[in-house]
Parts: structure tokens; sequence; C-alpha cells
């Protein structure tokens, strides 16, 4: 069992590192794909020649990051069947669904038109090439949209049974996969958190040009496009974010608890705006927080949009507790009875196999409905105790605090920027506004990483909620080996990153010594 | 054939076309193996351009070849994947480093110097063609694996396909398997000869690719030949029935003999790439061989695909277990989501449609020094 564990770790290790990683590179190639496609079509409106400058100075730092985005990706997926071997049978009716339709529909527009995008200027006409601009804006996002969904399958299972001749659940619903709710909210906040981010890059990036009184007037225009998409992105972001905590309390409490550090929870439950954890877990009271400062009764009020409701803790749900509008305490089934449940289905399925074999129809047919009762809480099964189902608290808090100030001071900078350019350019030299700018940069980065720390340490132990955990998704292979492809990928990608970011900052330092509008 | 069976057919004839498409485009590996191979420096910036221009073509059909295995066969995912774990990560690990060394092999500041970029790109040219020919070699030499779908019952060990504890390196030295993959080696350098002569005006690599076509189509044509007549020799697994297992030899040889659609496009694929090939050495103007050899090659590899997969033959037999072994039926989706992907795959024409216009546009004249001197984004 401690091979087995440490073999778990180890996977869950690399699946980490690698998607780590790729989420550096693809939501800049994302948000930055749609802001070269705005200034190549203000290019193509106007014929002003500074916007093709621009367009490709931009396209460029594009490419650069572009090509480590596909770098990175083809590991994910195949890491499904590498290390997540029984995941992908158990799954894999429905999940290899979404991966084969982004490959086919987003990753082949992707792959041809980024062509044109780069090498299609002197060879295609003008309108063929914005065209195939923002034909390659609709494939990173489409790429996007068929993994968001993928993922968001994993945290909300729908759409689907479980065959016990097969021994693994198959799809019975495509539209409920494709468009649930969890999926639709997922994509649409990754999607614009992309904008954001790519926004407050060329931000970070004009302000190191206006601060060395370099090209100020692209640093300027590249401001303006940036502070605008950015400050779209971020708002669309928050709104699709509180969706997408909506969407949490009802699919995985749990995860909303450990968002919020919350072992006991109570009707009309604060939320915390800033806090600090107990170090040693919850005290006798239940209060995992050391320090906090709440808004009161604004944790029911976001996510049922009441202020008396109640919202359930770590231990309410581990002991199955809820507290109606009424002050009525109610009991469902604790986690040690959902762990009892689990059992029995995975009994039940045992006698199923059984039967099969002996080519017993009638207790073939008795233990599938015994399998069918119980298999919301097959995954519990795989637990050995109702504290195993409890995700990292620290991390999962600590991460989503994080993003969420961080949301909060990248929605200010946008707001700020975007009136600067358009309003007040003269603020945009000030020395402190451009550091603040070039600061950003690194705030945009850690408040895009928070966002999937919380996402995914958030929903352990589960690769599907509910239906298995981590310890039962996995190849049988050895610790050993995982770990030595863990250090690979950990020395190749960094040294990946290093090198693209010493290339970035030797091109924009090349680059802002010359004309940016005449790049050609 | 039922309904099931009817689509299980269709994906497996996807594959087969995904897998062809993947060999074909191989030449970009092949390519690469040859940008050290003493040729002068404005020559290797045209090939390395010319190549990179296409390079995410191979790797997108890499990833769909993937992802349409993973939809359509996922207990293949699920037993090869991560059964052959080092095998695997062997090829993509020489996919990745290609990936970001076109972009950075000549940009400034990228710290590790061009060298370095074009040995990643020559180790996924040599690395990322043999291998790939392995694990192809795979699905007829089989690996020593098991399934048993109800190891998922048992917390403590829940994982049901287990494979050989060497995961892959077994298949990576076995002879046989090795034989493939240099004979795909060298294909996707015989391609990348004629592809160059197609796509690049200059008049040194004309010369010198006209005579690598015919020196790599050469060993590549010995090496194929033997790889065939072992295959045509070896024995495989037949499932008449569920859980009905025979050996037979000479399954493959029996498979074109039945199925001799099969067997006679095969030869005509053969005798395409060979034309191709020849009638490119052998002249000093004709340029059209790569897409002869291409279609050549699409027409064998689907032929080989089918004659593993179709008949009820095991395309990936189990040396060790008979019964673990996977057919298209025992380890397909189900029926529904078959049918799903079967409606989504009603777009591939329109996918190979726009890449086909998109292809044409690009290609409309061949590469030369001048418009790469005068290009703002080179590799």
């Amino acid at each position: 069992m401690n091979d087995l564990l440490h073999l778990v770790d180890w996977s869950r290790a690399q699946f980490a590192l690698t998607a780590m990683y790729h989420w550096l590179f693809v939501p800049l190639t994302i948000g930055l794909s749609l802001i070269v496609a705005i200034m190549e079509t203000i290019y193509y409106r106007t014929g002003d020649a500074s916007w093709k400058g621009l367009t490709k100075f931009w396209m460029t730092l594009f490419g650069i990051n572009f090509a480590c985005g596909v770098a990175t990706g083809i590991i994910l997926e195949f890491e499904f069947g590498t290390n997540w071997s029984n995941y992908s049978w158990f799954v894999g009716d429905i999940f290899g669904a979404p991966l084969a339709i982004e490959g086919l529909f987003a990753f082949f527009m992707e792959a041809t038109f980024v062509a044109v995008m780069f090498f299609g200027w002197n060879k295609v006409s003008r309108g063929f090439h914005l065209a195939s601009t923002w034909l390659t804006v609709l494939g990173v996002t489409l790429s996007a949209l068929w993994i968001l969904v993928a993922n968001a399958w994993m945290q909300s299972p729908v759409g689907m049974e479980f065959d016990p001749a097969q021994m693994r659940n198959v799809m019975t619903d495509y539209w409920a996969v494709a468009f649930s709710p969890v999926a639709i909210n997922k994509f649409f906040h990754t999607v614009f958190s992309a904008w954001t981010l790519a926004g407050v890059f060329v931000i970070g990036v004009s302000s190191w040009l206006l601060l060395k009184q370099r090209n100020t007037e692209a640093a300027v225009k590249s401001v303006k496009i940036g502070s605008l998409t950015g400050l779209a992105g971020i708002l669309l972001t928050l709104m699709t974010g509180h969706g997408s905590a909506v969407e949490v309390a009802r699919v995985q409490p749990m995860k909303l608890a450990a968002m919020e550090g919350l072992y006991r929870g109570s009707v009309g439950q604060d939320i915390v705006g800033v806090g600090v954890l107990r170090p040693d877990g919850p005290d006798a009271d239940d209060n995992g927080m050391a320090f906090s400062i709440d808004i009161p009764h604004g944790l029911s009020y976001l996510i049922y949009g009441e202020g008396d409701r109640f919202v359930p803790g770590i231990y309410d749900l581990i002991d199955g507790r809820t507290i109606t509008t009424e002050g009525d305490t109610l009991y469902a089934d604790s986690y040690a009875e959902r762990i009892a449940k689990g059992v029995e289905a995975r009994e039940a399925l045992a006698r199923y196999n059984a039967a099969a074999k002996n080519n017993d129809p009638q207790a073939m047919a008795t233990a599938a409905a015994e399998v069918k009762a119980g298999f919301a809480d097959f995954g519990y099964g795989y637990l050995p105790t109702p504290e195993a189902a409890i995700p990292p608290v620290g991390m999962t808090f600590y991460a989503f605090h994080i993003m969420v100030m961080a949301g909060g001071f990248l929605l200010l900078l946008c707001a700020a920027m975007a009136w600067f350019a358009f309003r007040r350019q003269a603020w945009l030299g000030n020395k402190w506004v451009c550091w603040i700018g070039i600061a950003s940069i690194a705030i945009v980065w850690i408040c895009s990483q928070a966002g999937w720390v919380t996402a995914e340490v958030g929903r352990q132990p589960w690769v599907i909620q509910n239906l298995m955990p981590t310890t039962a998704a996995i190849s049988s292979i050895e610790s050993g080996s995982v770990e030595l492809t863990f250090w690979l990928f950990a020395v190749l990608f960094t040294g990946l990153l290093v090198a693209e970011i010493s290339i970035m900052l030797r091109y924009i330092g090349r680059a802002s010594k010359k004309n940016i509008f005449q790049i050609d | 054939m039922n309904t099931l069976e009817c689509l299980q057919a269709y994906w497996w004839l996807l594959i087969s076309v995904l897998g062809a498409l993947l060999v074909f485009l191989l030449f970009v590996q092949g390519g690469q193996s040859m940008l050290r191979c003493g040729i002068g420096e404005e020559q290797r910036q045209l090939m390395v351009n010319s190549l990179g221009r296409k390079w995410e073509f191979t790797f997108t059909t890499l990833v769909v070849f993937g992802g349409a295995f993973f939809a359509a066969f996922p207990l293949f995912y699920s037993t090869s994947f991560g059964g052959a774990y080092w095998l695997w990560m062997l090829i993509l690990l020489s996919f990745v480093v290609q990936a970001f060394s076109y972009e950075f092999r000549r940009k400034k500041g990228n710290i590790y110097g061009t060298a370095t970029y074009d040995g990643f790109l020559m180790f996924n040219g040599l690395v990322g063609c043999v291998l790939l020919g392995v694990a192809v070699s795979t699905f007829f030499f089989g690996g020593e694996f098991t399934v048993t779908k109800s190891a998922i019952l048992d917390p403590a060990n829940p994982v049901i396909s287990t494979w050989a504890d060497t995961h892959g390196l077994e298949a990576i030295v076995r002879p046989v398997n090795l034989l493939l993959g240099f004979a795909v080696f060298f294909l996707a350098r015989t391609l990348a000869c004629l592809y160059f002569i197609n796509n690049i005006d200059d008049a040194v690599i004309d010369t010198r690719m006209r005579r690598g076509a015919l020196i790599n189509g050469l060993i590549f044509a010995v090496l194929f030949v033997a790889y065939v007549i072992f295959l045509l020799c070896a024995w495989g697994y037949r499932v008449s029935a569920p859980g009905l297992v025979d050996i037979e030899p000479n399954i493959y040889l029996h498979n074109f003999i039945n199925m001799w659609w099969f067997g006679a496009a095969f030869l005509v694929g053969v005798v395409m790439v060979l034309y191709g090939i020849f009638r490119t050495a052998l002249t000093k103007a004709w340029r059209g061989g790569i897409w002869w050899a291409g279609i050549g090659v699409v027409l064998v590899v689907i032929c080989l695909f089918g004659v593993a997969g179709y008949g009820g033959t095991a395309y990936l037999p189990s040396t060790v277990d008979p019964a673990s072994s996977l057919t298209i039926a025992n380890s397909s989706s189900s029926l529904f989501t078959l049918k799903v992907m079967a409606w989504v795959s009603i777009s591939v024409p329109f996918v190979l449609g726009y890449i086909w216009i998109v292809w044409r546009k690009m290609n409309a004249t061949p590469l030369t020094a001048e418009e790469l001197s005068q290009e703002h984004h080179t590799y």
C-alpha cells in the first residue's frame, strides 16, 4: 500500500508539474492571439502601417510563447494513458471524446492558420491573412473549450452511467457532457482570465518601454489595447468566477469548505476576506482560522443569494450535517456511511462479475441493481477513512485567497491603465506607474496559477468526483520510473522557461531600440 | 455486422488513416535528421525553414492520433500507454524538444546555442521515427501484458492493465521491432529528400537530395522487405468469438489474402513509393516524387493497420496471456460514443479541405534563399 501511495504521489506530482508549466504558456497564447488579431484588424481597416509593425512585434512574442505551449501540451494528453491508465479505461468512453474533438477541430485549425499568420504576409491577401489570424484565435480558444469540458466532467461527472458488464462508465448524453454548467463556467472563466493575463502582459512590457522612453507611441497604443482587453477580461472573469463558486458549492461542497478554511459552517456564514489558518489545524471549537477579517453573511449570500442560508464546513460534510433556514439540524449520509455504501457497491460489482462467469442472469440483474443503487458513492469505497476525503486545506485556502486578492488588484490596474491611456497619457510615463505595470506581470501569472491550484488541489482526493480517487486511477508502474520522468520534465521545462524568458527579454530589448512601427 | 461492429471497423479505419498520415508527415523528422550532414549554412537555413512551416502538422497529427485512439479504443490507450511507459515517454520527450527548437534555435538569447536546438531536432528525427516504428510493430508482435478488469475491485492493487517490469524497454530492444523502427526512419529520410526537392528552389539541395532519396530509399526498401517477410511469417491471435482466442500461424499473410483488397492496395502503395523514389533519383527536373511516394506510404500503412485489426485479429497481442490481447471489438468505446464520434468525423473532409487550400496557397512557389532573406519570421 505504501508503494501505491508513493506511486500516486509521484504521478500526481508529474501531472501537476506538466499542467502548471503548460498553464504558464497557454493563457498568454489565448489572450495574446486576441490582442494581435485586434491590432491587425485596426491595420486592415485603417491601412495605418504603424499598426502592422505593432502587430508583428506582439506576434513575434506570441510565436515564441506558442511553441512552448505546444511543447508542454502533448505530454498532458498522453499522461492520461501513461500515468493514469485505470482512469483511461474507467471513463475513457466519455473523457476521450473531448480530447479527440479538440485535436480535430482546434489543433488542426491552429496549426494551419498560425503558419499563415507568420509566413503568409507576402503570400496571401490582407483579408486572407486577417481571417487566418482570427481563425488562429478561434483555434486556440476551441482547444481550451474541449480540454476544459473534459476537466469539468472530472469535477462534475454527468451524462454517463456505469456498465457493470464492462466495468466502466459509458456516455449516455453527449450534450450533458459538453454543456454542463460546470463546463460552461469553467470555459469562460478560464478564457477570460487568459485575456486578462495577456492584457496585463502587454501593459507590463509597454510599461518597460515607457520607463526606458523608447517607442513611447507604440507603447501607449499597446497599453490602450492591452488595458481594454485586460479590463474586459477581468470583469468577465469575476462574473464567471462567481458562477464557478456557485457550481463548486453545488457539486463540490468539500472544495468550497477548504477554499474558505471552514471546518464548521453556520447559518448566515461569513466569508473570509483576509485570513491566516491555524498551522496545527482547527481548535477545540473547530475554528480553523488563527486570524481573519470576515464579511458577515458573505458566503451564504454569495453562494445562495440569501444571507441566512447554511453553508456546510468540512466536519459538517463528514458528519452529513446541515441546518435548515428554520434552524433545524438535519443529518444526511455521513462520509462513513458513504464509504460503507461505496464498499457495498464494489462488493455488488464483484457479485455481478461472479454471476457473469457462472452465466446466472438473475444474479447478474440483482447485483447490477445493487451497483446502480450505490454507484453515486462508488469512489468512497476506496477511501480508508472519512478524513481521507478532505483535500489539503492550507494549499486550497491560500491559493484561493491569493487568486481573489490578485484578481482585485488586476481589476484596479486595468481600469487605471485604461483611464491613463485614454485620458491621462502623461501618467503612463510616471516611474511608479511603470514599475507597477512591470511588476503586475508576475502578479497576473501568480493569480492564474493560483486559480488552477485551487481547482485541482481542492478536489483531492478525487480524480472523478465521488467516483474514483487518485489511488484507483493510476498505472501499474514503479514509482521510481515516474520519479525519474518527473525530474526529467522538471529540468527540461525549467530550461525551456528560462530560455523563453531570455529570448523574450532579448527580443523586447532589441526591438525597443528600433522603431517598432517599422517592423516588416 | 451489427451497428457496433460497423462503427468499430469505421473507427479502426479512421485510426489507420491518421496513422498513415502521421507516417507520411514524418518527412519532417526525416529532414531534421539530415540537418548536420555536411551541408552549407545557407542550405541548412532553407531546409530548416522549409520543415519549420510543416512541423506542426506532424505534431498535431500525432496528438489527434492519440486522441482518436483514446476516444475510440480506450483500452488500448490504457494498456499500451500505461504499460509501455518508457517507449511512449521517450517518443513524447523527442516531440517535446522538437516543438520549441524551431522557434528558439536562432533567436538571440536562446541560452543553449543553435547547435543544441539542432541537436534536439536531430534527436527527434532519429528517436521519434525509430520509436514510433517500434510502437507500430507492437501491433503485430505484441507485448508482455495482461488485462484483468476485475482488478478494479481490489483497492490495494486496482490497476487493470499490467505490463512487463521493463515497461516498453523490452519492445525497444526487440530486433524485429527495431527493424520496422529503422525502416520508418529511412523512409522518413527518403520522403524528406523528396519534400525538399519539391519545396525548395536551390540547385545544391536538389542535387544532394536526388542522391539522398536513392540511397535512403534503397536502405528503406531492404529493411522494409525484411520486415514484411517477418510479418508474413509471424503468428498472431484471432478471436472467433468473445473469449475464444486462437493462435494462427501466418495470420497476416492470411489476412492479406482473405482481405485481398488490402493486399492489392498494399502492392499499389509499394509501387507508388518506389516510382516516386526512383523517378526522382533518375531524372533531373521532376519534383512530384513526394506526392507519389506520399500517397503510396498512406496506402501501405492503411493496409498494414487493416491486416493488424480486421477479421477478428488481435491488434495488440499479449505474448503472456492470449485472452488479454486487444481487438477492435474488446477494446472499443461504447456504441453511443462511437456514434457521437462518427458524427464528429463528418468534419474530417472539411478539415482536410482547408488544410489543402492553405497548403496550396503557402506552397505555390518553392522556398528560395531570396524569399528567406526578406522574411520577418524565420527559424
